[in-house]
């Protein structure tokens, strides 16, 4: 049963940050609401005020610049960037983590934006986008300010969103050079949350097999998407082969933190973290070396 | 709680009634617009009973709050046929047995409309209803249904 809300529409961005700073002592902005409803069904989120935003159209675009890269609107639909061509040409890997989000219908009606501020650690975008060395811009009345994604999950459900700031922009930086970008979710039921993903993103020098650059993203295997910076460090200034990829998928499945609840065993998780992350680095590595 | 103005057009007719703003579309359609072919399922947004159209997408009626559909157009199952004149789809889902109890019906035929209007030839059927749930036939019934249609075997009556 959800529990009765003040209900407040914002038309531009202007508009809702200064609902925002209105209600400030109690509210929840609500876009495509595809969490968020389920949770306020249940009782564990009741806001005193409900703040839509799914009407702002200045927050639903996708723009790609071959300089400065993707910049996409909060508000932006997951079935948006599954379908753009901008997308599908230049981070090909993004439409198809789209592809696999949820049912069209979820992916008709939920955010980008949504998604990660949502703050779901087994959220499909955020290892992807994390990987992909993404950054978000928030907004107030204050001020703007971006954040590198990876530093915007703070906890379970818990983001760097403060009171009264907006989550307006995701942006993804042009890949580096002879740069490879890998994903994968593993479940049982296509396109339901992951048990584990992993999303890798490989760089190696122009005139070497030199790795120079690793990011490895787990998700679902901490109370955030979870950057396996020791297996990284375990590939970068090395010379990449099977044995390397199989030590830093180990690594990953020792620094991860994964629970266990109905759908797998936190050994389990480890387990699968071990495995995909070997895989898909080595996918991400594949690619690098085939890359320009 | 202070009661908030809703303007919907549901199968073409203008709509305006002034509803509690935590009420989901589902409801609206349902409790006071008596349009009982929108299913109520899961009510998580996990079975796609209550799948409509708003603005052509497909979307689950049960994972929006009415007010967010302010403004659009609807469409449930009881505006597919026009008259005593049924869509191609509906009747190939008659002809290949694609219902049992027919609670998942509304929801495959909303999905598989919108589906097949963006693609009227899809390479997979299957991934046209992924987001709908059906506990009787086993989908092989629904799938051969949308695949004649697909084939261009039903056409548009009297148009």
């Amino acid at each position: 049963m959800i529990h009765d809300f003040n209900y407040r529409r914002a038309t531009s961005i202007k508009e809702a940050l200064s609902l925002l700073e209105k209600y400030k002592d109690d509210y929840k902005i609500i876009c495509g609401g595809q969490s968020l409803l389920i949770l306020m069904r249940q009782g564990l989120v009741a806001p005193e005020n409900l703040i839509d935003i799914k009407k702002v159209k200045e927050l639903d675009y996708i723009d790609y610049n071959p300089k400065t890269g993707l910049k996409i609107g909060a508000a932006t639909t997951h079935r948006e960037i599954e379908k753009s061509p901008l997308i599908k040409k230049n981070f090909p890997v993004l439409a198809e983590m789209e592809k696999n989000l949820a049912s069209i219908q979820t992916r008709n009606w939920g955010t980008i934006g949504g998604n990660l501020a949502h703050g779901d650690p087994a959220g499909d975008p955020a290892p992807i986008l994390i990987a992909l060395n993404a950054t978000v811009k928030m907004a107030s009345i204050e001020r703007d300010r971006i954040l590198p994604l990876e530093d915007f999950f703070i906890d379970i459900f818990e983001t760097a969103l403060e009171e009264g700031e907006l989550l307006t922009e995701i942006q993804v930086p042009i890949l580096p050079k002879k740069t490879g970008i890998a994903y994968q979710k593993f479940n049982i039921i296509k396109n339901y949350l992951g048990m584990v993903s992993v999303a890798a993103s490989v760089t190696l020098a122009e005139d070497s097999e030199k790795c120079t650059e690793a990011r490895i993203v787990l998700g679902a295997a901490a109370a955030i998407s979870l950057r396996a910076k020791e297996a990284e460090q375990m590939l970068i200034g090395e010379k990449i082969d099977a044995k390397l990829l199989e030590n830093a998928g180990k690594k990953a499945s020792e620094e991860c933190d994964p629970v266990s609840d109905i759908h797998a065993t936190e050994t389990y998780r480890r387990v699968l973290v071990r495995v995909l992350t070997t895989r898909v680095t080595g996918k991400a590595w594949e690619q690098a070396k085939a890359a320009h | 709680m202070e009661k908030k103005l809703l303007h919907l057009t549901i199968n073409g007719e203008q709509h305006e009634l002034y509803i509690n703003p935590k009420k989901l579309l589902v409801e609206i359609l349902r409790d006071e617009l008596g349009l009982t072919g929108t299913k109520r399922g899961c009510n998580t947004g996990a079975c796609g009973a209550c799948t409509v159209l708003l603005d052509g997408a497909a979307v689950k009626s049960c994972s929006i709050l009415a007010m967010q559909a302010d403004g659009a157009e609807v469409t449930t199952v009881e505006g597919l046929a026009k008259g005593s004149k049924l869509t191609p789809l509906q009747r190939s889902f008659l002809d290949h047995g694609a219902f049992q109890c027919g609670f998942c019906a509304s929801g495959m035929l909303l999905s598989a409309t919108a589906f097949l209007r963006e693609d009227p030839t899809p390479k997979d059927i299957k991934e046209g209803i992924q987001g709908n749930i059906c506990r009787c036939t086993g989908y092989n019934s629904i799938l051969r249904a949308i695949k004649a249609v697909a084939e261009g075997k039903y056409k548009e009556e009297g148009r």
